[in-house]
């Protein structure tokens, strides 16, 4: 100890402005917390009333519009296959998703190691991008065969999927701070540690999002696929819906888009989840502010 | 060639005795030369000649301050000695550095930004290993060293707090704390302090001396303050903007330690004037 002797304030450490408080406070039940669960819980339950009331008093038919207590009773009873069918469906997605994941993170990587690599193939992945996949469906399954139509679903969700991964990817790894990447050259690290140390955490936000898109995105594309696909007798959730149609059993199709919705807002709740999980202690989107 | 007033040389003895204004007052370097600059050229790709002919010795254990109005090149220069970016024309020695197979000298230095630049997703701990992790240092060998630094800087208990959860001075800290846990000969700081609020930015002042003098590295320190530059500073080093050059290097020669009585003192208040006056002879228009 030398100098700070003689300044007034013996006091030792810290400086005067305390740390944030943050994240770790008990989470309470508020009341916007309520507002924001219970209000759209209500309207739902008013708008199945109206629908229930409205259909009965109007005397429409059944195929055209089905009351919600039919839809409940053919939800109940076709549940084992429908169930089964949607499983046939989130598989092509799931693979899908996954193949999209792991793919758009190492060709992103390949992109921000090469610029060459980048200039080649960027433009192909965009064009993949911008075709409408129905378009592309057809000659998928020509090549794949009929005999194939899960390879054929899996390629189309894939295309779909991939490119929202790709590009946030891109962008993480690009928005590293550009000082701490000097800070990292002057320590004389190598691109491999660059790339885990630095690059890889700072793109996970981007990922994260990235994968928030396109895991819905997988979903949609395998349901797309399968009505472009449709030759009777398969077992994707879509067909389920198609086959409902063509025997105007309405209810099951309602029955069916339901499960379908309720799969798509699961994987968009995981992925919302996930996110919140890697980033709580970090990053400033899941920052509590008290202010 | 620069003129003749502009080539302002401080030399005084203590706090009471006079300012000495003079030319080439030759300095009395504290250590051998530890890195030299001579003849430096620097111009970015778009055509901005960042530094023209910039000659600098920095001495062994010498706390010099870079100052100057913003543009004219300090960042450059610091860069440049941390061997980030090419020069154009001149070099830059490490005359008692080895230098290793690849002919690049062995630099040994920390370097603090304006922003503590940390990394968000790591705790305090993991921000102030991170040279020793690149350098291949296993953290459990490395525990001690990193909880010496963290010492340092007084943060001994915010080793697993995140960087958001500390204050702007905080996190400065932890930044000083990453750039010491090599132990290395020289520590070069881009006005490290300019974004924090004056009663925090004389705190880590006060701190900083007291590092530099336990520790007896050397420090570079950019600054646009002539306040802070004297309060710290060995020696200043007076730069122009447009090109970037040196056109004063100037001592102070105010005994250490030094404490806030140094900053209310008639000596420190003659040495800021001197400094300001060479410093706004600097933004005057060439003739
Ligand atoms: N990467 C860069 N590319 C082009 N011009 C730059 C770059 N960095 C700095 N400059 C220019 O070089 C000059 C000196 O910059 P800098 O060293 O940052 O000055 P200071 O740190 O003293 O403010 C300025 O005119 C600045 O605009
Ligand atoms: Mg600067």
């Amino acid at each position: 100890m030398t100098a700070v002797d003689t300044a007034p304030a013996a006091v030792q450490p810290d400086d005067l402005d305390s740390a944030p408080v943050f994240a770790t406070a008990p989470k309470r039940w508020t009341e916007t917390t309520w507002a924001r669960v219970g209000i759209p819980i209500l309207i739902g339950i008013l708008f199945i009333g109206l629908w229930e009331v409205l259909v009965y008093a109007l005397g429409i038919r059944r195929f055209v519009l089905p009351r919600p207590s039919m839809i409940a009773v053919a939800l109940v009873e076709h549940f084992g296959s429908l169930m089964a069918s949607l499983w046939y469906t989130l598989k092509v997605t799931f693979v899908a998703f996954g193949l999209a994941l792991v793919g758009g993170v190492a060709l992103a990587i390949l992109f921000v190691q090469s610029r060459v690599i980048e200039l080649a193939l960027f433009p192909y992945a965009v064009i993949l991008q911008v075709t409408p996949v129905v378009a592309i469906a057809p000659i998928v399954l020509i090549w794949t065969g009929l005999d194939n139509v899960y390879l054929a679903l899996l390629i189309l969700a894939w295309i779909v999927a991939f490119f929202p991964i790709l590009s946030n990817m891109v962008l993480g790894l690009r928005s590293a701070d550009h000082n701490l990447i000097n800070l990292f050259q002057l320590y004389g690290a190598s691109r491999w540690q660059i790339l885990r140390r630095l690059q890889l955490p700072s793109s996970l936000p981007y990922l994260l999002g990235g994968m928030k898109i396109s895991g819905g995105l997988a979903l949609i594309g395998a349901v797309v696929a399968e009505f472009v696909s449709f030759s009777g007798g398969e077992s994707g959730i879509a067909w389920r819906i198609i086959e409902s149609g063509n025997r105007l059993e309405t209810e099951r199709m309602f029955a069916a888009l339901i499960l379908l919705s309720a799969a798509g807002v699961t994987i968009f709740m995981v992925l919302h989840g996930l996110q919140h999980l890697a980033l709580r202690k970090w990053h400033e989107s899941a920052l509590k502010r008290e202010n | 060639m620069v003129s003749a007033a502009a080539t302002a040389g401080l030399a005084a003895v203590d706090p009471p005795a006079p300012v000495s204004v003079g030319d080439d007052v030759p300095h009395s370097r504290p250590g051998r030369s530890l890195i030299r600059l001579q003849g430096v050229h620097k111009a970015y790709s778009n055509g901005t000649v960042a530094l023209r002919d910039v000659d600098l010795e920095i001495g062994q254990h010498e706390f010099v301050s870079l100052l100057g109005p913003s543009g004219c090149g300090k960042s450059t220069v610091l860069r440049l000695i941390a061997g980030l970016g090419d020069l154009s024309a001149g070099q830059i020695e490490w005359p008692l550095s080895r230098v290793d197979a690849g002919g690049s000298p062995d630099r040994d230095l920390g370097f603090v930004f304006q922003e503590p630049t940390l990394m968000p997703w790591a705790t305090v701990f993991d921000n102030v290993f991170l040279p020793l992790r690149l350098a291949g240092k296993s953290r459990r060998a490395m525990r001690d060293q990193v909880e010496e630094a963290l010492a340092m800087v007084h943060l001994e208990g915010f080793a697993n707090a995140y960087p958001r959860e500390l204050s702007g001075g905080m996190k400065m800290r932890v930044s000083i704390a990453r750039a010491l846990v090599t132990r290395p000969k020289v520590l070069l700081m881009d006005e490290p302090f300019a974004a924090l609020d004056e009663i925090t930015r004389f705190k880590l002042n006060n701190d900083l001396l007291r590092l530099w003098q336990d520790n007896s590295f050397t420090v570079i320190f950019v600054t646009h303050s002539v306040y802070e530059s004297v309060y710290l500073s060995q020696r200043i080093v007076v730069m122009a903007a447009r090109p970037g050059r040196v056109i004063a290097d100037a001592r102070i020669g105010a005994a250490y330690p030094r404490d806030d009585s140094f900053r209310t003192s008639d000596a420190y208040n003659r040495y800021c004037r001197e400094i300001s006056e060479s410093l706004h002879r600097a933004m005057e228009p060439p003739a």
